[in-house]
């Protein structure tokens, strides 16, 4: 096991540093943005650090203590934990650098602490090995990503906060007695193990059917999807950005990862209902988004519909349509992000997020405009965007498979989300005269949206080098992929 | 990474580069952007030129790019690809000037200038893309980049023409993109061949061959404003002058044009297209659409509106050209590719300046313009007679190859079209002329501006004079080397060659 200069490999060091950031934090609330932001560099730079081992080393794993799996804890990163850290490291980024101009002073004391400890949980969920492992960090993502949707204030925040968290711990509960039914069938909650163990008996269904429900639910996959809109557009600006960039991406991570290491999946059944899920949720998600009249609103029905695209992957199962899937998760984390954080903005300019009254505001903030349109172009699915290279790769399945209808889904969606970007950003085409009001809204708020919407146009040009990163320990080799 | 590999990508990066940077210039940095504008346009110029005259010696230019797995961003350089990078970038550099003048202290240039740059670095790069994916790429960036010109004056009747300028291209899109994924699931390539790289595929697949034809034609038809696709391009008339000769001349119409000569060419292949029996119903769309086209533009009274619709006709002479198949007609249609562009950007240019001048906007308004601004109803003359197809201008060299090889492919019902069409376009050209000549003046014009001596600012003027000589020359030297003449019968050549 290579170390690194200070003797801690990186797998474990993405999972202190937050960690022990949060602490800080919490310990040292005067200086806390300071510490916040330091954290975010550091675990920034770890992620790169573990990146660089992997492409040199591939694959890690390492038993915490030297237990080994049974016993102990093992982390692994693969190609597609790795992805993930990165997409969380990079929004991560820059939703502390937003924060730090975000929050009043009370509530930067609130926040660091609570969201460093989500980053932590997040890192420690992707890196974990073993399916106990996962619940725990589930659960402490959940929590805290509850308290930070509290952050707001307000009755409609803590109502959406009271109903985030009954369904979260409703997931987990249903994950957990699916956990349960695998331990005791097979005595193991090492994936690896239990991939090799697993046979198609009334439990393991069973086990499937809780888990599955669970994660769905906070996943928020139509119809379970009620609760997403209210939580995610109550939340504090960069606390939504967070929520639909990376927390509902975690329990679709180990749905993922169970769907291809554990779940035996001899007939194809549960996969198409996923992806008729999914196709409901691409259309219903669009069309609500359409209609809503508030911006943060239409920015959380979009999710829901963006969320839809990754279960068409389910019934199709190729390789293809994998990498279509998780491109589509890592361009939709960085430009919904970056819609979030540009919506945010607008809100602390304007007061208030009512569609039809945006054309001021729209007109005195020029870069955070650019920042929604050029996240658009991802969510629309156009190129040159990560969004593009995703709805290919998932057209390019479809067809290849011969299950057309999902093709009549893909563009439909592409269309709609068209139809909502641009109903808001027609609002920036008025007579009136553009004047960028550079004091209104700190320069790194908007700029931070930019970059992140930037960063989804830059997927579409990076590819190649991504599916290499994504290949590493070979995560779709197993399993269903083919 | 040598010269020929990095060639076509300097092109298309040459414009998009300083179009981003224009996009965060402060509204009055005027001295930079204009420097930057122009340096640009001149720096494409010649690096087009650099390639055209290595085309001609025989280098090859191609850069390769990975995008996805088993497939590339690939922008290659090719006598067709030629063709359409020479007219875009030549008009661009005019337009840029033409663009300057007109916008003079109005809000919003960096914007506009910004999306300019894009827009012509969009159809740069849909005119050396390599195979399918790369146009769609450019195609559907080029949907991207031109709405907010059209939506630029922000008024509602603007946003209504942005908003139905979108619903059609956006549909177009998804159209071209779904025709696509299809022919790459058929074929497993989507790479450009002479003469197309689907004729060794079974035939049980001919019906869905067709079918994805159709859908090229309805995706790649909606920008070429083919009929009844062609809705959206009178209402765009609100843009800006300087957009609608843009999009008429240089990047939207001929986009949609363009691409369907490259289906028709480089995916399909003329003969096996004809063997599947798309390419009469393809010319009789044509068809239709130039008569209709023409029809319409005579009862127009608002002057944008008039060659608007004569757009719609003129570009299909490109379609009907490709789609008579016979090597003759080919070149008619793929020369008119340039010729047209050139005509419809002089006269766009002039209905900018009498708007800007004069504030004249309707063709009733402009009785004895002629004797107020000569130089200018004179490119406009040029122009119109050029549509007509009078010789020597360079519309005529278009409708005779076109005549020609209708005659010559043994389609004679074509010759009946075009001479429907010359008629028509006398009959709602020649009206204005004989106003603007031969009638009296009125007292006084609706919004006159003066600008000293000169009957109006020359960055204006200029752009028009010289694209009506360039009419003009395109005309009598049409069989010069490196004339667009010369180019058309390299292309055909290599498509109807042994």
């Amino acid at each position: 096991m290579t170390v690194d200069i200070v003797g801690i490999p990186w797998v474990v060091l993405l999972i202190v540093l937050p960690l022990m950031g949060g602490m800080a934090c919490f310990l040292f609330p005067t200086i806390s943005k300071f510490l916040g932001l330091i954290s975010a560099l550091a675990i920034f730079a770890a992620v790169g650090g573990l990146g660089w081992q992997m492409i040199e080393e591939g694959a890690q794993r390492y038993a915490i203590g030297g237990w080994g799996a049974s016993l102990g804890i093992d982390l692994y990163a693969d190609g597609l934990s790795l992805l993930m850290l990165v997409m969380a490291a990079l929004v991560g980024l820059g939703v502390s650098v937003y924060s730090s101009a975000y929050f009043s002073r009370e509530k930067t004391n609130h926040f660091w602490p609570l969201w460093l400890f989500l980053w932590g949980a997040l890192n420690a969920l992707f890196l974990s090995a073993d399916i106990f492992n996962l619940y725990v960090t589930l659960e402490l993502l959940g929590l805290s990503a509850v308290s930070l949707v509290a952050l707001a204030g307000g009755a409609d925040a803590l109502n959406s906060a009271m109903r985030y968290l009954f369904v979260s711990l409703l997931g987990s509960l249903f994950y957990l007695l699916g956990v349960a039914l695998l331990y005791h069938s097979f005595g193991s909650l090492d994936i690896a193990t239990l991939a090799q163990r697993i046979e198609p008996t009334p439990a393991v269904w069973s086990a499937v059917g809780l888990m599955s429900a669970g994660l769905l639910l906070k996943t928020a996959l139509f119809p379970m999807h009620f609760w997403l809109p209210a939580a995610h557009a109550s939340a504090p600006a960069p606390v939504s950005a967070l929520l639909s960039a990376l927390v509902v991406k975690a329990s679709f991570y180990i749905l993922l990862r169970l769907w291809l290491d554990i779940f035996p999946l001899t007939d194809n059944s549960l996969g198409q209902l996923l992806g008729l899920l999914g196709a409901t949720a691409v259309l219903w998600g669009s069309i609500q988004a359409l209609r809503q009249t508030r911006l943060k609103l239409l920015i959380a029905y979009s999710t829901v519909a963006q969320l839809g695209y990754l279960f068409l992957a389910f019934p199709l199962g190729t390789s293809i349509a994998w990498k279509g899937a998780l491109y589509m998760l890592l361009s939709h984390a960085m430009a919904k992000a970056a819609m979030f954080l540009a919506a945010g903005n607008i809100l602390c300019f304007g007061g208030h997020d009512r569609i039809a009254d945006l054309d001021r505001v729209a007109q005195r903030l020029p870069v955070t405009l650019i920042a929604f349109a050029v996240a658009g172009v991802s969510i629309m699915g156009l190129p040159p965007s990560g969004g593009f290279i995703a709805k290919w790769l998932l057209l390019e399945a479809s067809m290849g498979s011969g299950q057309w209808w999902w093709v009549i889904v893909l563009i439909l969606g592409g269309l709609l989300a068209a139809a909502y970007v641009f109903r808001v950003i027609g609002h920036a085409f008025t007579q009136a005269e553009l004047a960028h009001e550079a004091a209104a809204v700190p320069a790194r708020m908007e700029w931070t949206a930019l970059m992140l919407a930037f960063a989804a146009i830059i997927l579409g040009l990076i590819s190649p080098a991504v599916f290499e990163l994504m290949g590493i320990g070979n995560p779709f080799g197993g399993g269903r992929a083919g | 990474m040598s010269w020929h590999t990095t060639l076509p990508l300097l092109i298309v990066l040459s414009s998009l580069i300083p179009g981003l940077i224009i996009f965060f210039l402060d509204e009055k940095q005027v001295a930079t952007r204009i420097t930057l504008n122009m340096a640009s346009a001149l720096v494409k110029l010649v690096l087009v030129g650099a390639m055209l005259w290595g085309i001609f010696q025989g280098h090859h230019y191609e850069t390769r790019l990975p995008l996805l797995p088993g497939l590339d961003l690939v922008l290659r350089a090719d006598p067709l690809s030629m063709l359409f990078v020479s007219l875009s970038t030549g008009l661009w550099l005019v337009t840029t000037v033409y663009a300057i003048g007109y916008l003079e202290d109005s809000p919003h240039r960096s914007r506009f200038f910004g999306f300019f740059s894009l827009c012509v670095t969009a159809s740069v790069g849909l005119a050396l893309a390599g195979n399918l994916l790369t146009f769609v790429l450019f195609y559907e960036l080029l949907t991207l980049v031109t709405y907010p010109l059209v939506m630029h004056r922000g008024a509602e009747v603007a946003r209504l023409a942005g908003r139905n300028y979108l619903i059609y291209t956006m549909g177009g899109g998804a159209l071209l993109l779904l025709a696509t994924v299809w022919l790459y699931s058929l074929t497993g390539t989507l790479e450009y061949t002479h003469r197309g790289f689907l004729s060794a595929l079974d035939a049980v697949h001919h019906p869905a061959l067709i079918v994805i034809f159709v859908l090229l034609i309805a995706g790649l038809g909606v920008k070429a404003a083919l009929l009844p696709l062609h809705g959206w391009l009178p209402q765009a008339m609100v843009a800006p002058a300087p957009v609608s000769a843009l999009l008429h001349a240089v990047a939207v119409v001929k986009a949609g044009a363009f691409g369907i000569v490259r289906v028709v060419y480089d995916v399909y292949g003329i003969e096996f297209a004809a063997s599947l029996g798309v390419t009469l119903p393809l010319a009789i769309l044509a068809s239709a659409t130039i008569i209709y086209g023409s029809f319409r533009a005579l009862f127009q009274d608002d002057l944008k509106r008039r060659l608007a619709f004569s757009t719609v006709s003129q570009v299909s002479y490109v379609v009907l050209g490709v789609a008579v198949v016979g090597p003759i007609a080919s070149i008619g249609g793929l020369v008119h590719l340039v010729h047209q562009g050139v005509q419809k950007i002089t006269l766009f240019f002039c209905a900018g300046i009498l708007a800007e001048t004069l504030g004249i906007h309707k063709v009733s308004e402009m009785n004895g313009v002629g004797r107020r601004m000569p130089w200018t109803m004179t490119a406009f003359t040029i122009g119109a007679f050029g549509m007509i197809g009078a010789p020597p201008l360079a519309g005529f060299i278009s409708k005779w190859y076109l005549g020609l090889g209708a005659l010559d492919a043994g389609q004679n019902w074509v010759i009946f079209i075009l001479a429907g069409s010359s008629l028509l376009n006398a009959a709602y050209f020649l009206p204005i002329l004989y106003r603007a000549w031969f009638k009296a003046p009125p007292d006084s014009w609706p919004n006159e501006r003066t600008f000293g001596r000169r009957e109006t600012a020359w960055a204006l003027l200029a752009p028009p004079v010289i694209t009506a000589a360039l009419t003009l020359i395109l005309g009598l030297l049409a069989s010069a080397p490196f004339s667009p003449l010369e180019l058309a019968h390299y292309i055909v050549s290599q498509e109807y060659g042994p």
